[in-house]
């Protein structure tokens, strides 16, 4: 078991931290590290793939876990639609081994680059989690190592108050030893796509609110730039699966060489909205904001059919675009706000970055539905995610902005999501987890980790 | 198992500096970047300007020296003015080597990460022109020289790891060349010359900046132990900007005052035929 003294960042290069690493490969060496953290009085984090666009595998001067060598499918089970795995397997090792015969993850992000522990820790949401929920919700069981040695094993029966805490957990109260997930069938490779532009925030929001009871996935994309009665523009994204006979030939969509763009990226996907994704990397933002943002205003509804990993991953097939973001990186602020103020808050939202000529590069809503787990981020409405340029003159600026919307989002009933947030405080954390919540949790704390080995820089942030 | 660090792991029986209660830094976020640094040899002279100047540019800093309450008083005036905790004081003797590895390994913690170390720790102890002092020697190389390598030597190995990182080591024209005055001073300083060079070697294909800083005279404290005339005299202050700028550019050597460089140029040069018959 080697350990170095590493530099880590974020996803977005925008904040990094030394710290010491090691790579466990058993519950046995987890165990360990957790001994030596406490003789030497320093903490530890987990890191998956390190996707988190924050602090969230961080452990600035402590100890970090790489987990991505606990990365074995131990039991891929077709008869009950079930895979277990280790926590490092990431979402692109999975699909590669269940897709070929005919299934698909239940819920995936918009990387495949994340890990099973990764994604339980943050509780995912993909673009179909007003139909399907998080990832936690088709967990059937995980087993994890707690700071105290002890080796647990959790179900929505079995040690229910710790399945519903440390799924969404942020890595805090346990390390994530193993996972069996449910598995969902397809009958294709293939999805088929409608895509539609929407004129205005307005429009958008009711795209996904009426679109969604008819689709299995939906997605917007918005244009942060476009000002007046165009504001929150943008196209829908809505995906259903084939029903079983209408793809002739599901053997041959579902090969992996069938799903992965790289051959058939400008041939599948629409050439408009693939500018969009690269433009604010080659482009100045002026030209994109015209250029783009006209184009995508002016696609009129149109339907394709497009495989699965395309129309989930789309992001992982432009190689490092989040380098093209600069020196400082980039940022994600993403909100959640009941169906009733999303709106008028987002509104506000974007308002405010144009006056403060802050605009955010590529927006991303989709519709959500609440979940019962303990650190939810999820509420019966949509959620915004923006992501904005750092740069070294811009920073005190943005973080002022960004504490604003902070307010607004409170003041509206919103939620914030600790896979992407990178600036709320705690005291923000405190307003809408609600005390009891948060009591709830640091019981829990206690109970699992009661000399306080597990803390990363997200948890010093908001919990701290 | 091993340890993280390169040493066997030591029980820390490091006592924090009692009174003030150091609150914790700030946790860095993307908007609210914060780099982390050591300075050994803070609490007065120009480790105690320099670190002034440092949390103002945006450090969080852990400030070391042997005085508790010279260091206290410091980050008290610091953290007060800022109104957050940024300077944290460890009281410890660089000469005691064995407690270098479990203090930085708690200091690193503390801070949440470590990009820059500035040894600057430096005692001088003139035997006098007839007189000869052994212990006095001993001490100096034991500080000057011997305690910059104690922690050096951890951090290099983390920053080479890293792949990032600054490390600031505080020598002096005296090292330049041997003269008649202080031997043992002279020696401790070309030893540490020597080293960071050798350090920046290493270092700079990884990534790491190593910069060495020669200062002339220093209006400070220690000034008041020089014998003799101190020309181009500057205080704390200028030698404590100069440092910080030439950290910016990422250079490698330093004079400070500037004109130094010249100085030494010359006396680099002159002959040992007449450099022995000189008395400076
Ligand atoms: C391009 C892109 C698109 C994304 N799209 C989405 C999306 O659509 N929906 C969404 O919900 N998220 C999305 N994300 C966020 C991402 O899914 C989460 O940040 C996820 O947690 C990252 O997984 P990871 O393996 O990289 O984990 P890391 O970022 O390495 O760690 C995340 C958290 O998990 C903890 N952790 C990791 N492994 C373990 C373990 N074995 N046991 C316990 N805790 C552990 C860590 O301590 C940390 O708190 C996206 C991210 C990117 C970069
Ligand atoms: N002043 C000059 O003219 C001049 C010229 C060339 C080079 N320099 C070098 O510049 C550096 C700073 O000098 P200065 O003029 O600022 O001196 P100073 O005013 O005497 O300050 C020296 C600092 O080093 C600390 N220190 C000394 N011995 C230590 C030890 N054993 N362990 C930990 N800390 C120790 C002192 O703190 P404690 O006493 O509290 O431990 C003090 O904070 C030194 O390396 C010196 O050699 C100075």
């Amino acid at each position: 078991m080697r350990k170095t003294f590493t530099q880590l960042d974020n996803f977005g290069h925008s904040l990094s931290a030394a710290s010491y690493l090691i790579q466990p490969k058993s519950a046995e060496e987890i165990y360990s590290a957790f001994k030596l953290a406490k003789q030497m009085e320093l903490t530890v984090t987990a890191r998956g793939a390190g996707r988190s666009y924050n602090d969230a595998a961080l452990n600035g001067g402590g100890i970090t876990l790489d987990m991505s060598a606990m990365n074995r499918i131990i039991k891929w089970d077709q008869a009950k639609d079930q895979v277990r795995c280790e926590p490092g397997v990431t979402l692109e090792q999975l699909w590669k081994k269940v897709e070929p015969q005919g299934w698909w993850p239940p819920v995936v992000s918009g990387t495949m680059k994340t890990t099973l522990g990764g994604c339980l820790a943050a509780n995912i949401h993909g673009k179909n989690n007003f139909k399907m929920g998080t990832i936690g919700e088709h967990v059937i069981e995980f087993t994890a190592i707690l700071p105290t040695g002890a080796e647990i094993t959790c179900s929505q029966k079995k040690n229910a108050d710790l399945f519903y805490a440390m799924i969404g957990g942020l890595g805090m109260l346990g390390i994530f030893t193993s996972i069996t997930l449910q598995m969902k069938r397809i009958h294709s490779g293939l999805l088929t796509v409608d895509a539609w532009p929407v004129q205005n925030l307005g429009r958008q929001l009711s795209s996904l609110r009426d679109g969604a009871p008819d689709y299995d996935y939906i997605v917007g994309w918005m244009d942060g730039i476009a000002g007046g009665k165009s504001l929150g523009r943008g196209q829908i994204h809505a995906a259903r699966y084939l029903q079983e006979g209408e793809d002739k030939n599901p053997q041959e969509t579902m090969q992996i060489k069938n799903q992965i763009l790289p051959p058939r990226i400008f041939g599948v996907f629409p050439k408009g909205l693939l500018y969009y994704f690269i433009s604010p990397f080659t482009n100045n933002l002026g030209t994109w904001g015209v250029n783009t943002a006209k184009y995508i205003a002016s696609l009129r509804k149109h339907t394709f059919r497009q495989s699965h990993a395309a129309f989930h991953f789309l992001l992982d097939y432009i190689p490092d675009w989040e380098l093209s973001y600069g020196r400082s990186g980039l940022i994600q602020y993403q909100s959640f706000l009941p169906k009733e103020s999303a709106e008028s808050a987002w509104t506000e939202m974007l308002k405010l970055s144009h006056r403060n000529r802050l605009p955010f590069y590529l927006g991303v809503t989709k519709r959500h539905r609440p979940d019962k787990f303990l650190l939810t981020h999820a509420v019966d409405g949509f959620s915004l995610a923006m992501d904005f340029k750092v740069s070294e003159g811009s920073r005190a600026k943005l973080y002022a902005l960004l504490q604003e919307f902070d307010q607004i989002v409170l003041a509206n009933g919103g939620r914030f999501y600790f896979a992407k947030n990178s600036e709320t405080t705690a005291e923000t954390a405190l307003i809408f987890y609600g005390k009891e919540t948060l009591a709830k949790f640091k019981k829990l704390k206690k109970r699992c980790d009661p000399n306080g080995l597990l803390e990363s820089d997200l948890f010093r942030r908001i919990f701290g | 198992m091993r340890s993280p660090v390169s040493d066997s792991p030591k029980p820390f029986d490091h006592t924090p500096p009692s009174g003030t209660p150091q609150g914790k830094p700030a946790p860095a976020t993307p908007l609210t970047p914060r780099r982390r640094g050591i300075i050994v040899g803070a609490s007065e002279g120009i480790g105690a300007v320099l670190a002034q100047k440092l949390v103002k540019e945006g450090y969080t800093l852990a400030v070391i020296a042997r005085r508790k309450s010279k260091l206290k008083t410091l980050c008290k005036e610091i953290n007060s003015t800022l109104n957050e905790t940024r300077a944290l004081a460890y009281a410890h003797d660089a000469a005691n080597y064995d407690e270098v590895p479990a203090l930085l390994r708690k200091i690193v913690a503390d801070l949440g990460g470590l990009d820059l170390i500035v040894f600057m720790a430096g005692i001088n102890y003139p035997p006098g022109l007839n007189n000869y002092n052994f212990e006095g020697d001993r001490k100096m190389v034991e500080v000057n020289l011997i305690g910059a390598m104690a922690w050096l030597s951890p951090v290099a190995e983390m920053f080479q790891n890293a792949k990032a990182g600054q490390i600031v080591g505080i020598s002096s024209v005296a090292g330049d060349r041997g003269r008649i005055a202080n031997p043992g001073y002279n020696t401790s300083k070309a030893g540490l010359t020597t080293y960071l060079e050798a350090l920046r070697n290493r270092l700079s294909r990884h990534g790491v900046n190593v910069l060495t800083v020669k200062p002339g005279f220093v209006k400070t404290e220690m000034l008041k132990a020089a014998q003799g005339a101190t020309p181009f005299a500057i205080t704390p202050e200028k030698a404590a900007d100069d440092i910080y700028k030439a950290m910016r550019q990422r250079k490698q050597l330093i004079y400070t005052a500037s004109i130094w460089r010249w100085i030494m140029l010359i006396i680099q040069h002159v002959p040992s035929v007449i450099f022995r018959r000189m008395s400076f």
